[in-house]
């Protein structure tokens, strides 16, 4: 061997050791979310918390748009094997995730092949439940969820005689509170409500227990069937056609584009998710409160709980063992009471354990902001039944969509509750048959 | 007269024409070979299983009647955008072309709009037309109308159809303005010394001999209003209410990009292909022949 490959030789052998030495000292993984602005400042510090609390792992969290997009530009990237380790997914992607096997590593496997130390049962049963088998294996690890609630301007109520402090339980109490607030002219419109399907056909169907899809709403079978247009779910989005008549109801748009009728006093109550505490306290300058969703007194088995949206963290496959390491201490750190509690209390999202719960009691944050606890009363307030553990429809992006185009037609008065809805579940039904031969 | 060019060597014409096929075949054929062979397949979203089904793609939209509708959506959508967009591009290029104080200032100005994205001119417009808090919903409702583009169809489509067009003025103008200057001004002094007024100088003299432009722009426009409008819907109405503003594009973003259903979103794409070559074809054939150059 002459001088020079010796020289050589010995350069490679000290690359290596560092390079092996680096390896060793952090093991990198991706996590790709859709938490834009302020909400993604929280989830950074999640991560750096997470870096700085040790030295073997490092998790670098990448923004890639709101969750269409990234739920998107994961699967893209998975097909161009260049997938993340971690991707948020909203829960409406639930069905579509599921069903990719192959693709994607269930949590409680990832847990079991790391070898983590972790407790299941102390996961919320109605957060976790929205992303469990049948058997009650956990797919993925719920990260931001919320349910609606709503939200009461306490001043228009006390304006126009109404009790600021007792706000409508049932939807009759609501419609008579909502005509006194017009006839006194302290508003000119009852309530509105952000997210239709979610909060007036999926959530209305879980807190009245009734099927919202058969097979327990998917959760048994991709053979299920779209149940929305029973005589409950007609006799309610008919009453709300009505309302939509006379200003007791006042229709704002997509998504949570009716905030702004809230935010103006120009409806007295709005109903939405209780992620939107914050949106609500930096934008309206009067007192409000918030209450559980009402409910029809007539309905069997009503009031029963509420199911989730928000996003829960999906583990792909094709990577190493030593970096699904990584993830599973990184979901462990998250699922932690004292990072929990922070998340909870930063962001109006419920907290995903028990003892997160319990420490944000023992920290005294209810009491000090009154109302933020009234989500998770209203998701805990009975055990789920199969009616209302969370829904598992394959194309429910487009689902929801169909939702919202055909009730618009009803609140434009096009057509009634009942053709309205039967469209939606015809429509409907036809992409669910579509999403069951592809994956079958 | 036609003239003849000889080339020396027998390759040399190929290699001229060399960039302009390579990006035709990477930006045109490839993509759309791409979408053909898509659209017979059924794929889930992450590429694991995929089957052959031959038309069944292009049977299912065939038989859905809302694809239907929304080609009556596009026609009347993308006829209002080119007419409206062009309209008020002529009107303020032969007025800016008069202008002679600050013509620089008033050109830049009404070019601007163009460096705008869709996405963003579609949020502006949002905002100004937003029911509760948009500026001009509440100027029609002190005349009496009650402005609601979440509910109403007619609305929506109204809007999206100004945030389309608003953006497209500023290049249709630019367009305009250049065919403008390029008309020598002794015909139409001539046309003046005989007496023509202004109206007529326009009909007779102004407009046939923008015609090369005019014709250009249409073609652009129509090609703008139906490919090239899904970031304006997207970002307002997105699609709603009910499929008043689902024009086939945004339909094949929102099946494709939203629903991950590949297969009909390709099937869409090759019908909106046909559709846009079966336009093209005509405006050359028929439209082409009105055009004095």
């Amino acid at each position: 061997m002459s001088q020079h490959s010796k020289l050589l030789a010995g350069a490679a052998a000290v690359a290596l050791l560092t390079g092996a030495g680096a390896a060793q000292a952090q093991t990198e993984v991706q996590w790709w979310h859709a938490m834009g602005g302020a909400l993604g400042e929280k989830t950074n510090a999640i991560a750096e918390g997470f870096n700085a609390s040790q030295s073997e792992f490092k998790v670098t969290p990448v923004y890639r748009g709101n969750y269409t997009e990234t739920m998107t530009a994961a699967i893209a990237a998975f097909r161009a094997g260049e997938q993340p380790h971690i991707v948020q997914v909203f829960e409406v992607g639930t069905a579509t995730m599921m069903a990719a096997e192959g693709a994607i590593y269930p949590v409680y496997e990832l847990m079991a092949d790391a070898g983590a130390d972790w407790n299941p049962d102390d996961y919320l049963p109605s957060v976790v439940g929205y992303y469990t088998t049948p058997e009650g294996n956990m797919l993925s690890m719920p990260f931001n969820s919320s349910t609606p609630v709503m939200y009461y301007n306490k001043e228009v109520f006390e304006a126009a005689g109404l009790d600021p402090e007792s706000p409508p339980t049932t939807w009759p109490e609501l419609e008579e509170a909502a005509r006194a607030i017009i006839s006194s002219g302290a508003a000119t419109c009852g309530f509105t409500t952000g997210w239709q399907s979610w909060v007036q056909l999926e959530n209305f169907s879980a807190w009245h227990n009734a099927p919202f899809a058969t097979q327990s709403n998917g959760f048994e079978g991709m053979d299920t069937e779209l149940a929305f247009n029973s005589d409950l779910h007609v006799a309610h989005i008919g009453a709300l056609q009505a309302w939509a008549e006379d200003g007791v109801f006042k229709y704002g748009g997509r998504r949570s584009d009716s905030a702004p009728l809230f935010y103006t006093r120009e409806c007295a109550m709005y109903m939405n998710s209780s992620a939107a505490y914050a949106g609500v306290t930096a934008n309206a300058e009067f007192e409000f409160g918030v209450a559980k969703l009402p409910y029809w007194p007539d309905a069997q088995g009503a009031p029963q709980n509420t199911i989730i949206g928000g996003a829960t963290l999906w583990v792909l496959q094709g990577h190493e063992a030593a970096e699904y390491e990584a993830v599973a201490a990184f979901f462990n750190y998250l699922a932690e009471p004292a990072v929990q509690a922070q998340w909870h209390q930063d962001t109006g999202y419920l907290p995903i354990t028990n003892s997160a719960w319990e420490l944000s009691q023992e920290q005294g944050f209810y009491a000090a902001n009154p109302g933020t606890d009234t989500s998770i009363k209203q998701m805990t307030l009975n055990e789920p039944t199969q009616n209302s553990k969370g829904l598992r429809l394959g194309s429910f992006v487009q689902i929801r969509d169909i939702i919202n185009e055909e009730l618009e037609r009803i609140w434009a008065g096009e057509v009634t509750a009942q053709e309205g809805l039967d469209t939606a579940v015809e429509r409907g039904n036809d992409l669910l048959r579509q999403f069951e031969a592809d994956n079958s | 007269m036609e003239k003849r060019v000889v080339f020396r060597h027998a390759w040399l014409p190929y290699l001229l024409l060399l960039p302009q096929l390579a990006i035709t075949l990477i930006f045109f054929i490839w993509p759309a070979s791409q979408a053909l062979y898509q659209s017979v397949l059924r794929q889930d979203p992450f590429g694991l299983r995929t089957s052959f089904v031959g038309l069944e793609n292009f049977a299912r939209l065939l038989r859905d009647p809302l694809y239907l509708d929304s080609f009556q959506v596009t026609i009347v959508f993308s006829i209002a955008v080119t007419a409206l967009s062009m309209g008020l591009a002529l009107l303020l290029a032969i007025m800016a072309d008069r202008v002679i104080k600050g013509a620089t200032s008033y050109k830049t100005l009404l070019i601007w709009p163009y460096a705008v994205a869709p996405a963003v001119a579609g949020v502006l417009w949002w905002f100004i037309f937003n029911p509760t808090i948009g500026i001009l919903s509440y100027g029609l409702s002190l005349v009496g109308y009650d402005w609601n583009h979440a509910l109403d169809g007619g609305d929506a489509l109204t809007l999206v159809i100004i945030a389309s067009a608003w953006k497209q003025i500023s290049y249709n103008f630019l367009f305009f303005l250049a065919g403008l200057q390029a008309i020598p001004k002794s015909l139409i002094e001539a046309a003046a010394i005989d007496g023509a007024g202004p109206g007529r100088r326009f009909w007779t003299i102004i407009f046939p001999l923008l015609s090369p432009t005019t014709f250009f722009l249409l073609v652009v426009n129509v090609v703008y209003a139906f490919f090239d409008t899904f970031g304006v819907i997207h970002a307002t109405t997105n699609g709603g209410p009910g499929q008043a503003t689902t024009i086939l594009v945004y339909k094949v973003f929102s099946d494709g990009f939203i629903g991950l259903n590949l297969g009909s979103s390709a099937a869409q794409s090759v019908v909106l292909m046909l559709i846009v070559i079966a336009l093209t074809v005509v405006q050359f054939r028929y439209v082409e022949r009105r055009v004095q150059y």
